[in-house]
């Protein structure tokens, strides 16, 4: 250690002592961090480049409507169909979770809940598709209905937070005006707290959708049974979907496979970036406005 | 190292050999052997925070071993002003400074000045006492440890804590937490881990505002023990606090000359004359209690 | 209560009988929402052991037959429904300290830099875009990891380091796809940063400004505060939050399975195939034999399901024991 001492008050205001060092310290720190910012925004680029310059020369109209041999439509319609049923069963019981963190439960209660919406948030999603497949596929056959129900469970601790904190901004006079009017709880609850809140409860569950549609662990052993020849709409058998093709694709090494893959992965970005960005801005709106 | 002991409070005037010199403040030559040298010279000093000027055209010398407070009602600029002198308003945004505050003759603000060499010499103690969530001990160790002052660690706190009246609450527990402290205690920590480190300078920012009267008057006392091994500025929103404890004491208030209200320094003199014969109609007004 | 009847409805009775009405649809609909907001929340609850008694259920034949051997044996051969998760545990414990080791202190400091480093300009366009990092659909960064990283490692990285450090045996020679543990951990590294890194930059940001200030104050420098007070004191933060990185390194499926090589022999170098609980269930569930071959997989769930949770709770229970709220000085 090199020899610290009380400075000379009247000394010059340089670093003096051991500052020096101690600086080089703290400044060789900075560049660490700043380097690991970096670092990852480096990832992020790397991937969205190679994904929109490898993608890009795919995309066109015919891509996107029509089927095999020159679109991937099923797909793209498939996997909107898997959100949309896995949604419709996520969606009211996330928001009556919410519900009741916000309107019923106790302390205690209110932290068991947390927890087991954080468990259930942990769960890996290939142990989803495990699940799903034991309970609708094994002795069954495929369905894009048991993909949703995995996906299902993963959106639903994401709609239940999110619209949580959206409810609990809600102020707090506004249920106590009701109240003192003589209303219902519940009829205050669906009339005056849910409405009021459904911007944010929408935007949360717009984000849980993002997450939940570039899912593939769980598709692959409950709806991956398909060629993508033909539009399919009944989700009770195998139902077309992006990131099952695309896992197959990568995995069959055929450099045409691989370039469709890259337009699918384009497609697939784009739409999880702009629905991610968007929602969270709109939910941070959302937010602003009712704390005000 | 020489801590003084905690004697009964006195208000001896330093008389020390510093050599005079003539003041741009006074503009008369001070006798040698009567004034001590001066450690601040603010000359001129006008604070922004962007666009908005919180402090004008500020000049006021702090001379060594005294006690000066900076009097005023709240949002004249006279905690701005404080924090400038050890460069503590650096990451608030928008700050902007002109004029000069010399220390011993540098500028405060110059090119080659390190904010945290600064910051080793003139040391502060905050309103609201913040301990670090760390042990009595360390709290007081960590500063002379990152500044490699290791040897004598044990005695250093020692003195430190008996120049803070401290020593004898906390000698039996070190090792316990600084949190489980009262507020007073807490605060007589903070000034604690201020010394351990012999500063030049103490800047005390409303010190005894968060504390009740009994705390109060021990940080009161406390200041007159340390008078004058150190230099101490003191902002304080109570007038009797700086008629008890201040040698010389400055007037701040807000000045509506312009558009917008600014803070001014308003006149500064020994605390007999501010409180007894003050010359400016405003200083008068706020030390009888005709404004707040 | 009484129903106190307006004038109007005194006069005609079937005022009274709209408002009596109305009050038992107002305690029937109180009831009936409190009702199914309970049962929403023991659905979820539910779900869990749902979940955990398929898996278990599926794997029932395996256990019995292979009991706890299964974890230590690394003979897996389907033809001869003789399985054994050796190799698996192995991979998993590979990539997932690799994941850990490499991507928390890179987390960790993008957090420091977001917190302390980065005007708000940067910080509000960094922020967002670490975060996106998240968004990435595991099977487009596994694919990535295929055509790009893969034949990048195989060719630079690979040999670089061999030639640097192959004294150290997991730095072994390179072998020809660059599909290897090694790729896969650093997909993994770079699937954990994000989490890690956004939950500590708001613990960071929650270490209040005055302990800051206190510590500047004292002649600390930049480095010095984040090391003598900011780090101590979200300490136990930064571990949970390194935990749930942890987590989700383990049960990464797809992405792994893509990039890793499915080996499946343990072997001393890092630059040589390998293999893991989740990826194995992703390769070989579908189309699988039958029979022990599925129980197998789902035996490889159970102990996937069983780290996984047991990581989730361990960060619970770190993070919420040692909270800083609770050492906030009063």
């Amino acid at each position: 250690m090199s020899s610290a001492s009380i400075p000379d008050p009247t000394a010059s205001l340089t670093p003096g002592g051991n500052l020096r060092r101690r600086q080089l310290v703290s400044r060789v720190a900075e560049i660490a961090a700043t380097a690991a910012a970096v670092l990852a925004i480096a990832a992020l680029v790397l991937v969205i480049y190679s994904v929109v310059v490898r993608g890009a020369k795919k995309i066109s109209l015919d891509f996107i409507f029509t089927a095999y041999p020159t679109g991937v439509g099923p797909m793209l319609l498939g996997t909107l169909e898997i959100a949309l049923i896995a949604t419709l069963m996520a969606m009211p019981i996330g928001v009556l979770i919410a519900l009741f963190l916000t309107e019923y439960s106790g302390a205690k209660g209110a932290r068991t809940m947390k927890l087991v919406l954080d468990l259930v948030n942990g769960l890996p999603s290939i142990i989803l598709g495990l699940f799903a497949f034991a309970l609708l596929v094994d002795h069954k056959q495929q369905s894009g209905f048991a993909g949703a129900v995995a996906l299902a469970i993963i959106e639903l601790p994401l709609i239940a937070r999110g619209s949580q904190e959206v409810l609990q901004l809600v102020p707090q006079g506004l249920r106590e005006a009701s109240d003192a009017l003589g209303v219902a709880r519940w009829r205050s609850v669906l009339t005056v707290v849910l409405p009021t809140a459904l911007g944010g409860i929408i935007t949360s569950t717009v984000l849980a959708v993002a997450r939940a549609a570039g899912e593939t662990a769980p598709l692959i052993l409950t709806t991956s049974n398909f060629d993508g020849k033909s539009f399919v709409l009944n989700p009770f058998e195998a139902l077309p979907n992006v990131p099952t093709w695309i896992y197959k694709l990568s995995e069959e090494g055929n450099p045409e496979g691989f370039n469709e893959a890259w337009g699918m992965a384009l497609l697939l970005v784009s739409f999880i970036l702009f629905a991610s960005l968007g929602a969270r801005a709109l939910l941070a709106r959302s937010k602003r406005k009712l704390s005000s | 190292m020489n801590y003084p002991d905690q004697s009964v409070p006195s208000r001896v005037r330093i008389q020390t050999g510093a050599t005079a010199f003539p003041t741009a403040v006074t503009g008369t030559t001070v006798q040698p052997l009567t004034r001590p040298e001066l450690v601040f010279d603010a000359r001129e000093v006008s604070i922004f925070y962007g666009a908005k000027q919180a402090l004008a055209g500020v000049t006021l010398g702090i001379r060594r071993g005294q006690i000066t407070a900076l009097i005023g009602p709240s949002g004249c600029g006279k905690t701005t002003f404080l924090r400038s002198l050890n460069r503590m308003n650096d990451s608030v945004s928008g700050f902007r400074i002109e004029g000069q505050i010399l220390y011993h003759g540098h500028d405060i603000y110059g090119g080659n000045v390190d904010q945290v060499e600064v910051r080793r010499r003139i040391g502060m103690v905050f309103q609201k006492p913040n301990p670090f969530p760390k042990s009595i001990y360390d709290n007081v160790a960590w500063a002379p440890r990152n500044l490699g002052l290791r040897r004598g660690l044990d005695e250093r706190v020692e003195n430190a804590l008996r120049g803070a009246a401290l020593w004898d609450e906390v000698k039996d527990r070190l090792k316990d937490s600084a949190l489980g402290l009262s507020g007073g205690q807490q605060q007589r920590l903070c000034i604690a881990r201020a010394i351990a480190i012999e500063p030049d300078v103490l800047l005390l920012d409303e010190p005894a505002s968060a504390l009740d009267p009994i705390a109060t008057g021990a940080i009161e006392e406390l200041m007159h023990s340390l008078k004058g091994r150190f230099t101490i500025v003191i902002v304080t929103h109570n007038m009797q606090q700086a008629a008890r404890v201040a040698d010389r004491t400055a007037f701040f208030s807000l000045e509506t000359g312009g558009e917008k209200p600014v803070g001014t320094l308003i006149e500064v003199d020994e605390t007999e004359k501010i409180f007894a014969e003050p010359r400016d109609p405003r200083t008068r007004d706020y030390v009888t209690g005709r404004f707040g | 209560m009484s129903t106190v009847a307006s004038p109007a409805a005194q006069a005609g009775g079937r005022g009274t009988r709209v408002s009596q009405l109305r009050k038992r649809a107002d305690l029937i609909g109180d009831r009936l929402l409190l009702g199914i907001c309970l049962l929403a929340a023991l659905v979820a609850g539910a779900a869990i052991f749902l979940v955990g008694y398929q898996i278990i259920h599926g794997a029932s034949p395996a256990i019995s037959k292979f009991g706890l051997g299964f974890l230590t044996s690394t003979e897996w051969q389907p033809n001869f429904n003789v399985f054994g998760a050796g190799v698996l545990l192995f991979g998993t414990a590979v990539t997932s300290a690799f994941a850990l080791l490499l991507g928390a202190p890179i987390a960790i400091a993008i957090g420091l830099f977001l917190t302390l480093l980065a005007p708000s300009g940067v910080r509000g366009v960094v922020g967002p875009l670490v975060e996106l990092l998240a968004a990435i659909p595991s099977v487009i960064l596994g694919f990535w990891g295929l055509l790009v990283l893969a034949p990048f490692v195989q060719s630079k990285v690979e040999p670089f380091l061999h030639s640097t450090f192959g004294f150290i045996p997991i730095f072994g020679s390179p072998q020809t796809t660059g599909l290897s543990v090694f790729t896969a951990s650093l997909i993994l590294t770079i699937m954990v940063i994000p989490i890690i890194a956004s939950i500590t930059r708001d613990l960071f940001q929650s270490v209040p400004d005055e302990l800051q200030d206190g510590a500047s104050a004292l002649g600390a420098t930049r480095w010095e505060v984040v090391r003598g007070i900011i780090l101590p004191t979200t300490s136990s933060g930064v571990v949970a939050a390194c935990i749930l990185g942890l987590g989700r390194a383990l049960g990464e499926a797809i992405a792994v399975s893509q990039v890793i090589g499915a080996g499946f022999e343990i072997k001393g170098s890092l630059f040589e195939t390998g293999n893991t609980l989740a990826a194995q269930i992703a390769l070989q569930f579908p189309g699988n034999l039958g029979g022990m071959h599925q129980a197998a997989l789902y035996y490889c769930g159970v102990i996937l399901l069983a780290i996984g949770l047991a990581a989730n709770l361990l960060a619970q229970w770190i993070g919420r024991r040692f909270s800083y709220a609770g050492t906030v000085a009063r």
